[in-house]
């Protein structure tokens, strides 16, 4: 083979290997945004639709090999728990959510969260007993999407329960859970995003490390479309 | 077996056999070694922390153990090149050998080599490829900022991205001048056959190279998202990759620190006789004052982090107000670092810039003493205005005036080489060669990016402006408008001295052209985005903004074009033409460019060195006698 | 043919494009820079950018203009090989350079700290003990920046939390900043308004709306994931509309301020270590 030949052969694998590497390295970044769920919302009569989730307290290697002991939301989609925060809701209309609240309190650290924010009515639902507020104590979790000025305290399963969910999947028939359940309207389209409230990232900074930074646990996107 | 002897009566160097040369102190065993290191740092530090931290068992995550492991990995990697074979063989009384494998081929540009001019090219190279990986994550940031929500990478990913552009531009720049052409030319221009210590000189190489690795691995844990500030608390919050960037930038200061006390070292002690400090290039002066501020300010940082090491790992309370701290401790002490940094930045670039314009306008460089000054004026200025990253976030307000005076006064003598440069050129007869074009974008870029830091540097206007796409702007202009393109001058200017080899003038003139016009093109919007209200590290901005965050990324993608033409001008040049240079294109009087090339190994001919009483910028006809003396420009 | 005479040529081209340019600068490209002039503190902010313009304008135009003046005539003919002229300085240029620049930042360091002691901080955040403040009644408001939202606090008002900022027009109010987590950054780019929010720390930043107006907040400090989504839209309102509002928040907000620990400078709320 000529020198050219073989300079230029020595160029275009270098170029090759470099290229391999950019796409693994922005593969990496582009694979780790969770899979929106669509259309987990069910027409309801009357309109409005459905998006049934549940907060865990470990979601397990089987859902999260990276971080199996995180606390995590999940979300029911066509009757199974999928591992992520990103729901399509439709525009202009009623939402109606269901949460099944499986682990114990942490306590919010801005007692102001402990009640009910921009909900249809201005309260929610606790195991069907209507509510505007909890004791700040008392708070698991929170739903907020603070761009549409919704903010939903989740209490917490007492500390004697004695079925706690240890790990995702929790089955609201099977273990002990709160059922919290309100309803909020959407506007235009976009992209929302939705946060916990609760420092619930445990061995973090003021709790409001790891999941609660991390996309696909304690954060989320809500898309109208 | 990593030692040639000095005697030049060894007839020729024998190519030892294959095993042989695996088998020793190089790459192959540093990298080996790296991952052994790793691993038992890694099983140290989680015998250490253990069930022992209550924290560490909620959070599932070790960051002893991270930080032992990354010890662990460069102590294997500088091992394996052979940085400990000198200390430890003189431990056991054998004796001095200062050489390490400057005879041998190719080979030597991939390991411990006390040649000066091999530790040039191979920080060129080392520090090109991480240059090129930080403006990869540049692209992705500006291609997340077509879209006013986070679409292409969810918004932690996107921090981290922001985080991995900023830290390893910080962190592979600050070397980006002295590393390559000061190591390279320092020792030339004042005479001297080495440098002071040639084998701390490979070291903040190699350094550097392992710090550049560290930071991508972040990517393998979780990424950090505190952008290169590293701002506590969020920093103490962050999730393990967080451990990534201290290790990088605690990599980075020990490299700087040992970079410019070789420098400082060099300069006083290795001059040739007959050169004073007034005929020193100016040049050498630059990275006199750099190397000043790198061994003073470093180590701030290296303490600085290895603070928030502990607080992450041990659970201390430096900067954690809950615990006794205070968030206000790491800006300032980052700060303190910081703004010296900048200048670290910057002021090689001023050497650059009016070492390179006495070339090409064939005229003696202007206002040659008070050039000097205005550097040294730029170094000692510069530790006393880091309050103003500060402005706004709640310090004394008594301190507010003094900070503005001294931030104000810093650009007094930052204006003298402006002086200088426009009074090189005054009258000259300029070439205009792609180096000297570099210089004038230098120019235009830092005039800008200089005008901005006088904007911020007022506390109103600041107030505006802090935290903003404005302060953006400002320093693109002055590091990636002034630094990177005094960096692409020297390469285009040096390269044929370094290699023997022409680049090609067309592909350059391309590359420039190109360059300038996107770089504008990209970041002059930054300053009206920042006025209009757009904060930074956001994936999410208000819609109106889309318009023009569009038109800032699609120049940035040209920007990045503008970058792979000077690639294939590297590989068309350097690879397949390969014409050779003559040893002194340029026509330049400066004494790197009187001896051959070839450099000799030695820089020059055995023998006495060539005599330094003679002034490096003896360019220009004098005036003549009597009449004819020229007349001062007024008001310029 | 004799050397023109440059330093007057390009003096003069200095001199006249200078005076063609400040116009230009004070009456179209001033008024866009600076914030929109929703108060005082923005009212003075965006003079003070328009005067840093003006005194901008000579100084690159002298260096752009030598830029292209010595492009065009201090160039090397092609394939010659001539010198340029060997001088080395002038004392007297440098003299002068050195005095007019150092009066031009002289005077601009002490414009702007007249106006920052004067202004009373000029809408920055000064720290839990301001150099000086407003006389008169001040509306007092505490700004919690936690990750990530903001919440307004009203010690004057029972000490209710409301989850956007209302305020009255042309009233002198003291923004009182402070964060419960990281450091966040409050930025009312309307008012003018930037003041760093410190745990443990109280920021104070002084700002008089001059008119009613929608006004957008947003978080100027990188605190984590939602750096970027943490904004919010306020009103500046009549005094009227204002009370109102107010009585209105502490009906609606009563079961929440219920909840609230007693208003404080500053809280370091649980759990501020690590430890879950």
């Amino acid at each position: 083979m000529s020198v050219v030949a073989k300079k230029a052969l020595g160029v275009g694998l270098a170029v090759a290997i470099v290229g391999v590497l950019i796409g693994l390295y922005v593969a990496n970044f582009a694979t780790s945004f969770p899979t929106p769920v669509a259309s987990i919302n069910s027409p309801v009569a009357g309109g409005g639709s459905n998006l049934t989730l549940e907060t865990v307290a470990a979601v397990g290697s089987k859902f999260s090999p990276a971080h199996p002991a995180w606390v995590s939301y999940l979300a029911k989609s066509k009757g199974k728990w999928v591992h992520t925060t990103i729901f399509q809701v439709p525009a202009y209309s009623v939402i109606h959510v269901t949460i099944y609240q499986f682990d114990s309190p942490t306590g919010l650290r801005n007692p102001f969260l402990s009640q009910v924010q921009g909900t249809v009515g201005g309260t929610a639902t606790l195991d069907g007993k209507t509510f505007r507020s909890i004791p700040a104590e008392e708070a698991s979790h929170t739903f907020a999407v603070p761009e549409l000025g919704v903010f939903v305290p989740l209490a917490g399963v007492p500390e004697e329960a004695k079925n706690p969910c240890e790990e995702a999947p929790c089955l609201p028939s099977v273990n002990d859970h709160r059922t919290i359940t309100f309803s909020f309207r959407t506007g235009r389209k976009g992209r929302f995003r939705w946060q916990c409230f609760v420092p619930c990232g445990a061995g973090y900074l003021s709790g409001n490390g790891g999941p609660m930074q991390t996309l696909g646990y304690m954060d989320g996107f809500i898309d109208v479309v | 077996m990593t030692t040639t002897t000095e005697a030049a009566s060894t007839p020729g160097p024998t190519r030892r056999p294959l095993w042989r040369r695996l088998l020793g102190f190089n790459l192959l065993t540093a990298v080996i070694l790296a991952v052994v290191g790793y691993y038992l740092g890694w099983l140290l530090g989680h015998h250490i922390g253990g069930p022992s931290y209550k924290y560490e068992s909620e959070a599932n995550e070790n960051d002893v153990a991270l930080m032992l492991a990354y010890t662990g990995a460069v102590v294997g990697f500088l091992v394996g090149l052979g940085f400990a074979n000198y200390p430890v063989s003189r431990l056991f009384g054998r004796p001095a050998s200062l050489r390490e494998k400057e005879e041998e081929g190719i080979g030597r540009y991939f390991g411990l080599c006390t040649d000066h001019k091999v530790v040039g090219i191979q920080y060129l190279v080392g520090i090109g490829v991480f240059f090129f990986i930080g403006g990869l994550n540049a692209m992705l940031i500006r291609l997340e900022l077509l879209h006013d929500t986070p679409t292409v990478v969810g918004p932690n990913q996107y921090l981290t991205i922001v985080g991995i552009h900023g830290s390893m531009m910080m962190g592979m720049m600050t070397s980006g001048i002295l590393g390559p052409f000061a190591n390279y030319f320092v020792p030339i221009m004042i005479g001297a056959r080495r440098m002071a210590f040639p084998r701390i000189e490979a070291l903040t190489f190699w350094l550097l190279m392992a710090a550049g690795f560290v930071l991508m691995s972040t990517i393998f844990f979780g990424g950090f998202p505190t952008g290169w500030t590293g701002y506590e608390p969020l920093n103490d919050q962050a999730v393990m990759g967080m451990d990534s960037y201290i290790m990088f930038f605690a990599l980075v200061g020990i490299s700087m620190t040992l970079l410019g006390l070789n420098m400082i070292a060099t300069i006083i002690t290795m001059r040739a006789p007959g050169l004073t400090w007034s005929r020193l290039p100016i040049f050498v002066w630059s990275v006199f004052a750099t190397s000043a501020l790198m061994v003073l300010a470093a180590p701030t940082l290296i303490s600085t982090l290895l603070m928030a090491a502990l607080d992450r790992s041990i659970n201390t309370s430096f900067y954690v107000a809950g615990g006794g701290g205070s968030s206000y401790l790491f800006q300032n002490l980052f700060w303190f670092f910081g703004h010296p940094e900048v200048y670290i930045l910057a002021l090689p670039g001023f050497g650059i810039i009016l070492e390179l314009l006495p070339v090409f306008t064939r005229k003696p460089l202007w206002g040659y003493r008070l050039a000097i000054s205005g550097m040294l004026g730029v170094s000692l200025m510069s530790f006393f205005v880091w309050q103003h990253h500060l402005f706004v976030s709640g310090i004394n307000a008594d301190l507010r005036p003094f900070y503005m005076l001294s931030t104000e006064i810093i650009s007094i003598p930052t204006g003298f080489i402006f002086l200088c440069f426009m009074g090189t050129m005054w009258k000259a007869r300029t070439t205009f060669s792609v180096p000297m074009l570099f210089c004038m974008g230098w120019a235009f870029n830092f005039l800008i990016g200089g005008a901005s830091g006088v904007v911020l540097s007022d506390a109103p206007t600041d107030t505006t402006l802090h935290g903003s796409f404005f302060v953006m702007a400002h320093f693109h202009y002055t590091i990636m408008g002034g630094l990177v393109f005094s960096f692409f001058a020297a390469i285009y200017y040096w390269v044929p001295k370094m290699l023997g080899l022409t680049f090609n003038e067309m592909l350059g003139k391309a590359h420039f052209w190109l360059m300038f016009i996107a770089f504008n093109s990209t970041f002059m919007p930054l300053f009206a985005l920042g006025m209009a209200g757009m904060p930074r590290r956001v994936s999410s901005y208000a819609p109106e903004l889309k318009g023009l965050n569009v038109w800032v990324s699609i120049s940035a993608f040209v920007l990045g074009f503008s970058m792979l033409i000077f690639l294939y001008n590297v590989v068309y040049s350097l690879i397949f033409v390969r014409k050779r240079a003559e040893a002194n294109p340029w026509r330049s009087k400066s004494m790197e460019w009187q001896v051959p090339t070839p450099v000799p190994i030695e820089n020059f001919p055995p023998g006495p060195i060539p005599s330094f009483d003679f002034d490096p910028y003896d360019y220009g006809v004098p005036p003549s006698p009597g009449g004819g003396a020229q007349p001062a420009p007024a008001g310029a | 043919m004799s050397e023109p005479n440059h330093a007057r040529r390009f003096a003069t081209l200095w001199i006249v494009s200078t005076i063609i340019a400040l116009p230009i600068v004070l009456l179209w490209v001033g008024p866009l820079l600076g914030p929109p002039e929703g108060s005082v503190q923005a009212g003075d902010q965006a003079t003070t950018m328009t005067v840093m313009a003006l005194i901008a304008t000579p100084v690159l135009l002298l260096v752009v203009l030598f830029l292209i003046y010595a492009t065009i005539f201090f160039r090397q003919a092609p394939g010659a090989v001539l010198e340029g002229p060997a001088v080395r300085g002038d004392a007297r240029i440098q003299t002068t350079w050195i005095i007019v620049t150092s009066l031009m930042v002289l005077s601009i360091a002490i414009y702007g700290s007249v106006e920052l002691v004067g202004g009373n901080g000029v809408g920055s955040g000064s720290g839990p003990t301001p150099l000086t403040s407003p006389s008169g009644h001040k509306v007092r408001v505490q700004v919690i920046g936690q990750q990530w939202a903001w919440t307004y606090r009203w010690p004057e008002y029972g000490g209710v939390e409301t989850p956007h900022l209302v305020l009255p027009v042309n009233e002198n109010i003291e923004l009182n900043v402070t964060s419960l987590d990281v450091i966040h950054s409050l930025w009312i780019y309307q008012l003018g308004v930037k003041a760093d929010a410190n745990p443990d720390v109280n920021n104070i930043a002084y700002v008089k709306p001059t008119h009613e107006q929608t006004f957008e907040v947003r978080c100027a400090e990188l605190c984590g994931i939602w750096h970027g989504a943490m904004f919010d839209h306020g009103k500046v309102v009549s005094d009227a509309a204002f009370q109102k509002w107010i009585a209105a928040m502490q009906v609606k907000f009563a079961p929440a301020t219920k909840a609230l620990p007693p208003f404080s400078l500053t809280y370091l709320p649980e759990p501020t270590r690590r430890g879950g």
